[in-house]
């Protein structure tokens, strides 16, 4: 019986490149292979990617699969499932990597039961325990007021990895490698889904993903209009507006704008949780942050428990201020 | 048009962070003394995204549960909302089990049931947080599915779902029958009214055991597990938060925003 052995990423493309989240498992999935003594592989499975392979190679791998073909320029369940299953069945790696992404989160799943083996979505630490050489997958849960530590004996072992978790290696251009062509092999019939539109929600200035300050409003702005103040001071910061949960619920702000378990991981140098009591949810979006700021009129909220600075005090009397005071120094 | 609705009796994810605790040693959560399970937030929103088709052009909406010792106000709340039946798969062998024995159970279930269009799961359960079990039941079925859906219409003999994505949604069409896991953004779950709580009292649960699914105990809840559960612990807070003082609201903000210059953050 020919055995599992090495580590396989599933590498996302975003844009025409390897999209972060591809990156930071590239990293992390070279760590676990050194400390396995085994190989390092990227699947990139979409439409017109044979040339990203270089990209993979820089960010650590070894080898890399290129499955190119015109029906997987869209990302659908039946047709990336039925190739994962193809190339993993092909390769067999002991651990698979996918992106807790909103493919991660479709794609995992199935492909897991599909070869009969199991999944831990969202971990954010992996290891090898160095008794078993089994993966140890560590992932929040009841909304991140716990983390589980989970194994498998069942081959591959297959992990997603919440983004923003893994630090990417610096990528080395000079780093080469095996390209494998995999066939595609996909029948049209056997995709049952189609895509009819694909909607952008345009938000205006700097991505959330990608600020380095996001000032983040809950449930106690109280309204749309409110959240113009927190744009004025992300404004000022050149920062993002974020949100909880019922903001986006109630339509105050759009739903792309949620930071939480359901919502957008961001890691910014500075994080303003205004109004904000910050549930476990919500502090999964953002816990990788090292300055949170809270300012909230309940000096119990559990946003005090995870903010390094906070004001107890009613937002719509501290927030101007702090824009004010702000506004002044920065013109200094 | 039939559809199933998969539903999960959680520990209240709403309960105050500090009455969460973690019995280490059995690799279990205590129930917060005081705080009711209710369903799973997300499960609420899939049984919501039933009742808007069934208002829109009719049709049965079956409710199925699995656990022990159940609570009939939390499971039949899906019924006092405008649900018709209910099953639960009710009995000790279901408990502890992970994606895999839950998906197969409620896979069996569903086979039991019959005569079905769509089958909806919340996108992911408010207590383990995984996100599997939909998945899992499509693929033992062997249904199309469509993840994180923000809007479900059917005409035609097919569904048309919004599913949520990073930077906004994609409109997705799937032929039927079809899983489809539902997302907060579909919108909040009505309330039940008096009405559909009266109604639901009327209606008794149809309960199933192993047997009748046709599965061995060893195939379900803790039995049936493919993943171990090495540990489960709480993270530990640091809780050095540093609170910026004033004589009034106005001179803390100002005074936070100096704060926030010392510390090089501005």
């Amino acid at each position: 019986m020919p055995e599992y052995r090495g580590v396989m990423v599933h590498a996302e493309v975003a844009e025409g490149k390897l999209a972060a989240i591809a990156t930071e498992l590239l990293g992390c999935g070279r760590r676990l292979a050194d400390e396995l003594g085994e190989e390092l592989s990227a699947v990139i499975a979409g439409g017109g990617v044979s040339g990203l392979a270089r990209e993979a190679f820089a960010f650590g791998a070894d080898k890399v699969y290129i499955v190119d073909d015109v029906l997987l320029k869209d990302y659908q369940t039946d047709a990336h499932v039925t190739v994962m299953e193809k190339v993993v069945r092909q390769v067999m790696p002991r651990i698979l990597l996918i992106g807790q992404t909103s493919i991660g989160r479709d794609l995992a799943p199935r492909l897991a039961f599909r070869l009969e083996t199991t999944a831990t979505m969202d971990c954010i630490e992996l290891a090898i325990d160095p008794g078993s050489k089994l993966l140890l997958r560590t992932k929040p849960v009841f909304g991140g007021n716990a983390r589980a530590v989970y194994t498998s004996e069942l081959n591959p072992q297959i992990a997603t990895v919440r983004t923003k978790a893994m630090t990417p290696l610096a990528p080395d251009t000079s780093r080469k490698g095996e390209v494998v062509t995999v066939e595609a092999g996909l029948a049209p019939s056997i995709i049952r889904t189609r895509i009819l539109e694909k909607v952008k929600q345009e938000v205006e200035g700097i991505s959330l993903e990608a600020a380095d300050v996001v000032i983040s409003g809950g449930r106690g702005i109280g309204s749309a209009e409110g959240f113009e103040q927190l744009e004025e001071l992300a404004g000022l910061l050149k920062g993002a507006v974020g949100a909880s949960r019922p903001p986006c619920d109630n339509s105050w702000v759009p739903d792309v704008l949620q930071v939480g378990l359901t919502g957008k991981i961001v890691a910014p140098d500075l994080y303003i949780a205004v109004a904000l009591s910050g549930s476990s949810q919500h502090m999964a979006g953002c816990s990788g942050c090292k300055n949170i700021v809270a300012i909230n009129k309940d000096p119990e909220a559990n946003i005090f428990r995870e903010a390094r600075f906070g004001v107890v005090g009613d937002w719509k009397k501290v927030l101007p201020a702090l824009t004010a005071k702000v506004r002044e120094l920065l013109a200094e | 048009m039939n559809i199933i609705v998969c539903v999960k009796q959680v520990i209240d994810p709403e309960a105050p962070p500090s009455s969460f605790r973690v019995d280490e040693a059995g690799k279990k959560v205590a129930p917060p003394s005081g705080v009711p399970p209710v369903l799973s937030p997300f499960d609420e929103n899939a049984v919501e995204a039933a009742l808007r088709i069934k208002d829109a052009q009719g049709g049965k909406i079956t409710v199925l549960s699995m656990g022990a010792n159940l609570l009939r106000e939390v499971v039949k709340k899906p019924l006092s909302m405008g649900a018709d039946e209910l099953v639960l798969l009710e009995d000790e062998a279901f408990t502890g089990g992970d994606s895999w024995s839950n998906a197969q159970a409620l896979a069996m279930a569903i086979k039991k049931i019959g005569e079905y269009d769509l089958v909806f799961c919340g996108r992911q359960a408010a207590d383990w947080d995984d996100g599997q079990v939909g998945l899992g039941i499509a693929e033992m079925l062997g249904l199309p599915s469509v993840t994180l859906a923000r809007k479900i219409e059917v005409a035609d003999g097919k569904a048309r779902v919004e599913q949520v994505t990073a930077d906004g949604y994609e409109v997705i069409e799937v032929s039927l029958p079809a899983l489809i896991t539902v997302s907060n953004e579909l919108g909040e779950a009505r309330y039940p009214t008096i009405k559909g709580i009266m109604a639901a009292k009327k209606i008794e649960p149809v309960v199933w055991k192993p047997a009748d699914i046709g599965l061995e105990p060893d195939q379900i809840g803790a039995a049936g597990r493919k993943m171990n559960l090495e540990k489960l612990y709480q993270p530990v807070h640091e809780g050095k938060c540093e609170l910026i003082e004033g004589e009034s609201p106005e001179e803390a903000g100002a005074n936070l925003a100096l704060k926030l210059r010392e510390a090089k953050l501005l």
